[in-house]
């Protein structure tokens, strides 16, 4: 614990040492702005996924790799509601509503039933089970072709000062931020939200002043999958991604490395690595010449790799004291 | 006691025999699906090594095997060598690449080591696509054919040899300490079983067990490329263990048989499309880990009533910081 106070002041520096190195960047360099920007949208599409990944890792300590999967899946049934013939933004309404049922209904049907009886191992055995058989379903109904997402703002350009601005990547980060934003609301300022925090933190305890565990278990993997559409649907708008079933396999990566960058229990530790994934990766893919895009992938993982080693327990998580 | 020491011998002695019998009645394409059976019975022995025994989750043993197949295509496509004699070159670049993830390993635990093995198993087919003029790059490389039988046999002699060994490794002083370190990291450094040396050493030796599964690997497939070793075939590596059993040697050849013959048996019965193969084999996961959650060995013993024994098969401290 003494190791941990001598210590706090190292991560809040760096973070503002990043943000001042970002913002000189930026005013010498338009094209450096224009990466930092697009770079910020992405790490806001990682952000949704991961915060979904802490909303279950805290409630169960079971990592879901299934949460690229069902991000997947939600936005082929908006991409359906659209080329139905419904408007981007009612499709974007009920692919919500959808997601929240998927989430919460997988949970009950695929978990549930593992959960009760298995370790935490079979619980993430299940959990990749569902990601194949999620992923498969998707390629089972709509098949493997790719299928563009009509994109939900027109193309449009913001120019401040020399500096070009897509609205896209603008709207992704707004959209990203604000969806986990709402979610903070409803878990500081909601009876539910605290009754869902209290199941997370002591199940035993929460039962017994009468609060339904395993149901907020489930409402966390349908709020998980709300998110997880988000992300999808921003991922899907961007022109580097494109809808098919494995969409998210690499997202869900990036949203892995975020959110074991912020240690695995903090949302808010979730987001900045999130957005600082997306930034430093895309300043890597345009400055540093011999970082292909197939290498980005891998340089995530070093990332997360070189921080875990420095930090254990990731940029905002607990220094835990362990019993013997 | 003398039943439940014959019984494995004799078990082990049948089984045997019917995989070395089991060739003369197969066709020759049904006898490389067997030796796909027999690469997957040695992958898993791999991972069972790691995280059944040494309990260190990885979900990358697919990139381990990355390892040994683009040994084996490199060698006999640029350099000429024989197809059998690029195994031992695997072992050793599959054991080096073994000690390097392993050493993750020694500062985290649980859930941490899961991840980073997974992104491991992302990682390595990225790079294998980014040095095209080493790998073939997307394109891959090709790999001398062989008939049904000859992958048939290699498959199942290198199956053979992993198992006997693993079975010595396991039953002596470093099984002993792998289990220890499994059990309680504490306990285990108290008595003096060296943390750092034990995991990476058993990472190190499933790595290159992982790598020469992968020669033969890419030997039935005929062909490496980056989609060979895609995350599937690490997940599917997991799926079989923990189907089969973790920490029980005798769980293997069921977890082996589970992933390449349940999506092969589905598509060809004809029942259903190959498109809804991975829907019905992500449901049976399902199913296996909601009713049997400690795999096949453990039916089987309960089933042999091999004594009032505890379960053997240990619960990875997934999450939990060791301890």
């Amino acid at each position: 614990m003494t190791a941990r106070r001598s210590t706090a002041w190292i991560v809040p520096t760096l973070l503002l040492a990043g943000c001042a190195a970002l913002l000189i960047g930026s005013l010498r360099s338009s094209l450096f702005a224009q990466q930092t920007i697009s770079g910020l949208a992405n790490g806001g599409i990682y952000a949704s996924l991961a915060v979904a990944l802490v909303l279950i890792y805290r409630a169960t300590e079971v990592i879901n790799f299934a949460q690229g999967a069902i991000a997947t899946f939600t936005t082929y049934v908006a991409w359906q509601l659209i080329d139905w013939g419904l408007a981007y933004w009612p499709a974007f309404i009920c692919t919500l509503a959808f997601a929240f049922a998927f989430g919460f209904a997988l949970e009950l049907v695929a978990i549930r039933p593992v959960e009760r009886r298995g370790s935490q191992l079979t619980v993430v055995i299940a959990s990749i089970g569902l990601l194949i058989l999620v992923e498969g379903a998707v390629g089972y109904i709509w098949g493997n072709d790719i299928r563009f997402m009509p994109a939900p703002f027109p193309a449009h350009i913001y120019r401040i000062g020399g500096v070009a601005f897509s609205r896209q990547d603008i709207a992704t980060i707004a959209i990203s931020i604000a969806s986990v934003g709402v979610l903070w609301l409803l878990f500081r300022f909601t009876k539910l939200g605290l009754a869902m925090r209290a199941a997370a933190v002591r199940p035993e305890a929460a039962r017994l002043v009468g609060i339904r565990v395993s149901w907020m278990l489930s409402l966390g993997w349908g709020l998980a999958a709300v998110l997880g559409a988000v992300a999808g649907m921003m991922a899907a708008a961007s022109p580097s991604v494109l809808l098919q079933p494995s969409m998210m396999d690499g997202i869900l990566i990036y949203a892995f490395a975020a959110a074991v960058l912020g240690g695995l229990e903090s949302a808010l530790g979730a987001v900045i690595g999130a957005l600082a994934i997306g930034v430093t990766l895309n300043l890597l893919g345009s400055y540093v010449s011999w970082i292909t895009p197939q290498l980005l992938l891998p340089a995530a993982f070093v990332l997360m790799l070189v921080v875990l080693l420095v930090k254990p327990s990731g940029l905002f998580g607990r220094t835990t004291a362990r019993r013997v | 006691m003398s039943r439940r020491r014959l019984l494995g011998p004799i078990v082990a002695v049948v089984t045997a025999v019917v995989i070395a019998l089991l060739p003369l009645t197969l066709s020759n394409y049904h006898r490389s699906t067997g030796a796909a059976v027999g690469v997957f019975f040695v992958a898993i022995l791999a991972l069972n090594i790691v995280t059944g025994y040494t309990g260190q989750i990885s979900i990358g043993h697919g990139a381990f095997m990355a390892v040994g197949g683009y040994t084996t295509a490199i060698l006999t496509h640029d350099h000429g060598w024989n197809s059998i004699a690029t195994m031992p070159a695997a072992i050793v670049f599959g054991f080096i690449a073994g000690m390097i993830v392993g050493l993750p390993a020694l500062r985290f635990s649980g859930v941490y080591l899961a991840l980073t093995t997974f992104a491991v198993a992302l990682a390595v087919p990225q790079i294998a696509k980014n040095y095209p003029d080493f790998t073939g790059g997307t394109e891959g490389l090709p790999l001398p054919t062989h008939s049904g039988l000859w992958l048939y046999t290699t498959a199942w002699v290198v199956a053979g040899i992993s198992f006997v060994f693993a079975w010595l490794l396991l039953r002596g002083r470093t099984g002993r300490a792998f289990r220890a370190v499994r059990d309680s990291e504490i306990a285990a450094a108290s008595s003096g079983v060296s943390l750092p040396v034990h995991k990476t050493v058993s990472f190190g030796i499933s790595a290159a067990m992982a790598a020469v599964a992968g020669s033969v690997y890419v030997l039935v497939n005929n062909f490496v490329s980056p989609d060979v070793f895609a995350l599937q075939l690490s997940l599917f590596i997991l799926i079989g263990a923990v189907v089969g059993g973790l920490g029980s040697l005798w769980g293997v050849l069921v977890g082996a048989a589970f992933i390449e013959l349940l999506p092969l048996g589905l598509t060809s019965s004809g029942f259903v499309s190959s498109q809804l193969v991975p829907v019905i084999f992500g449901a049976v996961v399902i199913a296996v880990m909601a009713l049997v959650p400690l795999g096949a060995a453990d039916l089987l013993r309960r089933a042999l009533q091999f004594g009032p024994q505890k379960s053997q098969s240990p619960e990875v401290p997934l999450g939990t910081e060791g301890t």
